[in-house]
């Protein structure tokens, strides 16, 4: 008996079983939620807001919760780049390689990275109520950027470790400075990942319940404000599943949907995106 | 005016220690203005320590103490108060492998002039073509010019590499064994490119091919585990030399 084949054939079974575990739970997943919601999905959850008497079962939509999760999102998701891009070029472009500075950096946004939401929300609950302020988009954006903040740098940094040192000696050696190497040379190395971190960062972000349900509050209306509370899709879920009743429940379901193909839909859309800037990228 | 054989980069008791590890011991030397100076030696005995050190991208390295000076037309170029983007601008330099930046082939050469204030779009065309045809690459790319540079071949990238690298109008060309990832045919249009060059340009070229030193240089330095044993005319390096170590070397005896 061949005992290499064996042992290869054990392993290579045990990996078919990982890879079989996690493709199938994230099919089990949507395929609950499209079961369960498809048919309370209709064309009226998409173009209007709650009616009264919504989460009784009369009739609307949640076109407050989409229209706000959306903004949420792009709104936490570019505050949140416009932090981690300067620090992850610092890290590694500015800083030596194992540089005090950036082994601490690192293993603070890797604790941040660990922290709850509710904790990042119960943060800005406690720094609005300092600053005499109501729940509202405004202070949602600054919390959620928090939490997706040390996702999407964690991430970038990664990926611009990666970068050949060669490449950043190639553009040194012309006379760039540090600046001129990360914007023309580093980053446009680097868009395909770049790209895959934010969308990381976004799909976290926007679907989170926990650090919203303090900051961003609840409200039937669109996002009209930046001073105003704002609904948003995970909290509509929430309300919604935790009603008594069946017809309610089902609604719920159908907006998990409506979050799902959001998310699908930005990867796809940015995926296609990134394709035209990567074309020269080095492989 | 500089006349032909005066010095263009002079060292004065440099020493390159990374942490504790002294690299370069005590090197003093010459090279001379406009002809091709090759420094030779085995592996890990300091050449491309020595080639970096005159663009300053030594100072990259973690952990890299540099002591001694090293002029460039006579300026002291470890001064502080020397602006290093203006000192690498003064010199190309042409790596192992070729290292092509991400983007296309037109921009890959303007990258330099852009960055060294050259905006206008006339004049990057004509600095594109000018500096692609003195590396002997615009007849294979006039069409493709704005394809990414990744797809070219390895010697074209090179050659690549080269145009870049003369397009930021520099003095002097600084190369790590430029031709050791080619095959013969790019390495002979390289040597042949260098042949030309070395009328206008200071050539300094790291190899560990002696029959390639042989070939291109007036000049030959050598060390060996981070000293300069010897260094003087090729003609007299190479059929005369003064030292055991650099006769032991050149006959293939140490390597």
């Amino acid at each position: 008996m061949d005992w290499r084949r064996v042992e290869e054939n054990i392993f290579k079974c045990l990996m078919l079983t990982s890879v079989c575990c996690v493709v199938g739970s994230l099919l089990f997943i949507l395929g609950t939620v499209f079961v369960k919601g498809f048919h309370a999905l209709t064309l009226d959850m998409l173009i209007k807001t709650p009616q009264g008497g919504y989460y009784l079962g009369k009739g609307g939509g949640i076109l407050n919760a989409i229209t706000g999760s959306i903004v949420l999102g792009i709104g936490a998701t570019l505050l949140a780049l416009l932090l981690s891009l300067p620090l992850v070029v610092y890290l590694n472009l500015y800083l030596r390689k194992n540089s005090r500075r950036a082994f601490a950096v690192r293993f603070l946004l890797d604790v941040l990275w660990g922290i709850p939401s509710i904790v990042y929300g119960a943060f800005g609950f406690t720094v609005m109520v300092f600053f005499k302020l109501q729940a509202s988009l405004l202070a949602a954006i600054i919390t959620v950027a928090l939490l997706i903040l040390p996702i999407m740098a964690r991430s970038m940094d990664e990926v611009l470790k990666m970068i050949p040192f060669e490449l950043k000696e190639a553009s040194f050696a012309m006379g760039a400075t540090k600046f001129e190497t990360a914007v023309h040379v580093i980053l446009r190395q680097a868009i395909g990942g770049l790209v895959t971190a934010i969308l990381i960062a976004f799909g976290r972000g926007i679907g989170d319940a926990a650090s919203v349900l303090f900051t961003a509050s609840f409200t039937d209306s669109l996002p009209y404000s930046l001073f105003k509370p704002v609904a948003t899709l995970p909290l509509a879920i929430f309300f919604q599943l935790g009603t008594p009743f069946p017809e309610v429940q089902e609604r719920g379901y159908a907006a998990a949907l409506v979050l799902a193909i959001l998310i699908l839909g930005v990867s796809i859309a940015a995926r296609f995106i990134s394709g035209k800037f990567t074309r020269h990228v080095i492989r | 005016m500089t006349t032909p054989c005066a010095t263009h980069i002079q060292t004065e008791h440099l020493t390159v220690q990374y942490g504790k590890q002294r690299v370069l011991h005590d090197i003093t030397l010459q090279i001379p203005d406009r002809q091709i100076t090759a420094i030779i030696g085995p592996s890990g005995c300091g050449k491309t320590t020595l080639l970096k050190s005159f663009n300053r991208l030594i100072e990259l390295q973690e952990g890299v103490k540099v002591s001694g000076s090293v002029f460039v037309d006579g300026e002291n170029i470890y001064d502080p108060k020397v602006e290093v983007t203006r000192l690498r601008k003064k010199m190309g330099l042409l790596l192992q492998r070729p290292q092509v930046l991400p983007m296309s082939i037109f921009d890959n050469v303007a990258y330099g002039p852009r960055i060294h204030g050259c905006r206008d779009r006339r004049q990057l065309a004509d600095i594109v073509e000018k500096y692609l045809r003195m590396a002997s690459l615009w007849d294979e790319v006039r069409d493709r010019l704005h394809e990414a540079a990744a797809r070219l071949s390895i010697g074209q990238q090179q050659r690549l590499c080269l145009a870049r690298a003369l397009a930021i109008e520099p003095e002097i060309i600084l190369c790590d064994e430029p031709t050791s990832a080619l095959d013969p045919a790019s390495t002979q249009r390289i040597e042949q490119i260098f042949m030309e060059l070395k009328k206008e340009y200071t050539i300094v070229i790291v190899t560990h091919i002696l029959r390639q030193a042989r070939r291109l240089a007036d000049h030959v330095l050598f060390l060996y585990l981070g000293e300069l044993v010897e260094y003087g005319q090729a003609q007299y390096i190479f059929e005369n030399p003064q030292q055991q170590r650099t006769r032991d070397y050149i006959m293939g005896v140490i390597s």
